[in-house]
């Protein structure tokens, strides 16, 4: 009998290297949350106070979070550094369309303003302890499918 | 002060931003991904069955990385609340609280108040709106606007995306409207 290809032992050690090649996507968003908590940016309350203007520390945190980033960004760009797997660093530039953004994004604030939480907080809560996130997660799971369902219909330009 | 104990009492912004920023070059560095969080519920949409034409794509070689990515966040927070939790109640703002209690709204030292987001408060049907209607719009205006607050606020405007900044000035106006006309009816 000739040996096939996909022996369970070399399905075995795929398996094993693609766990491998995600538990540093695993760790960076361990990470995230871990910050998350600790800054307190998943508060409800630290969302109103942004909404509000009565506090910095929103502003802070996203403000300095664009500087590192622009400044890093810049960096791979000028010395144009590759991604550890060795590809090329490619950031898709987004589409130059304006509707999409002004109506998608006051949408996404009406909901952000409600509920206190984006997408990142909203697992970070759910994680944190407050199990009633969930229905949050599942609502916006089915925001984005009714999405799917009617963006042909929506303006976007 | 220990190492516990700095683990434990709250991060000022110039700490967490910073360290929120560096995930977008770690991200690019780690494999070329791009730090965007609202990308995974489009990705469940697509492990759901569908026939949805948004839908159809290989969900796990575009998105697998970025939904153990979520997956992390959810670890990383349970490990903070649980183990490196702030033992003093969340301090608000004394203004956001005087506001807050006008519409009814108390600062009870957790992160969100228990009166809407406790799992106490599913016994009431309004509990129920404010979160399905909340996540509906979050998930809805995300995909609409092409990225939440990690993708448009965090990612785009690094790369000086000028789409970006007009998706952070929609959520600004939609949270806005939201904080100042429509809490007051809604709470």
């Amino acid at each position: 009998m000739t040996t096939s290809v996909a022996s369970p032992q070399s399905e075995r050690r795929s398996v094993a290297e693609i766990a491998v090649s995600l538990l540093p996507y695993l760790l960076a968003g361990m990470a995230f949350g871990f910050i998350a908590v600790k800054s307190e940016i998943l508060a409800w309350y630290r969302i109103q106070e942004m909404f509000r203007f009565q506090s910095f520390h929103m502003y802070g945190v996203i403000g300095s979070a664009v500087l590192v980033g622009a400044t890093s960004i810049q960096l791979i760009k000028r010395f144009n550094i590759k991604s550890w797997d060795g590809q090329d660093i490619t950031i898709q530039d987004k589409d130059r369309t304006w509707l999409r953004y002004i109506l998608g994004g006051t949408f996404f604030g009406l909901g952000w303003g409600l509920i206190g939480a984006c997408p990142g907080p909203m697992l970070a809560l759910i994680g944190a302890g407050l199990p009633a996130f969930l229905i949050a997660l599942v609502g916006a799971i089915l925001g984005t499918r009714v999405y799917g369902m009617v963006m042909n219909r929506l303006p976007h330009g | 002060m220990g190492i516990h104990e700095l683990l434990s009492s709250p991060w000022p912004w110039y700490v967490a931003g910073p360290l929120i920023g560096l995930t977008v070059p770690l991200l690019l560095l780690l494999g070329n991904k791009v730090f965007g969080i609202s990308s995974n519920l489009r990705h469940v949409c697509a492990i759901l069955p569908n026939r949805i034409p948004f839908f159809n794509y290989n969900w796990w070689q575009a998105g697998g990385w970025n939904l153990v990515f979520a997956g992390g966040i959810m670890l990383g927070a349970f490990l903070a609340a649980g183990w490196f939790g702030n033992p003093e109640p969340l301090a608000v703002n004394p203004a956001t609280e005087q506001d807050l209690a006008a519409i009814g709204v108390s600062v009870d030292g957790g992160f969100a108040p228990e009166a809407f987001f406790s799992l106490a408060a599913l016994g009431s049907i309004k509990t129920w709106l404010i979160l399905l209607g909340g996540g509906f719009l979050v998930g809805f205006g995300a995909r609409y606007a092409g990225g939440c607050t990690s993708g448009h606020a965090i990612s785009g405007l690094s790369n000086l995306q000028l789409p970006s900044l007009v998706a952070v000035i929609g959520f600004f106006i939609g949270g806005l409207i939201m904080t100042h006309l429509l809490l007051p009816i809604i709470l």
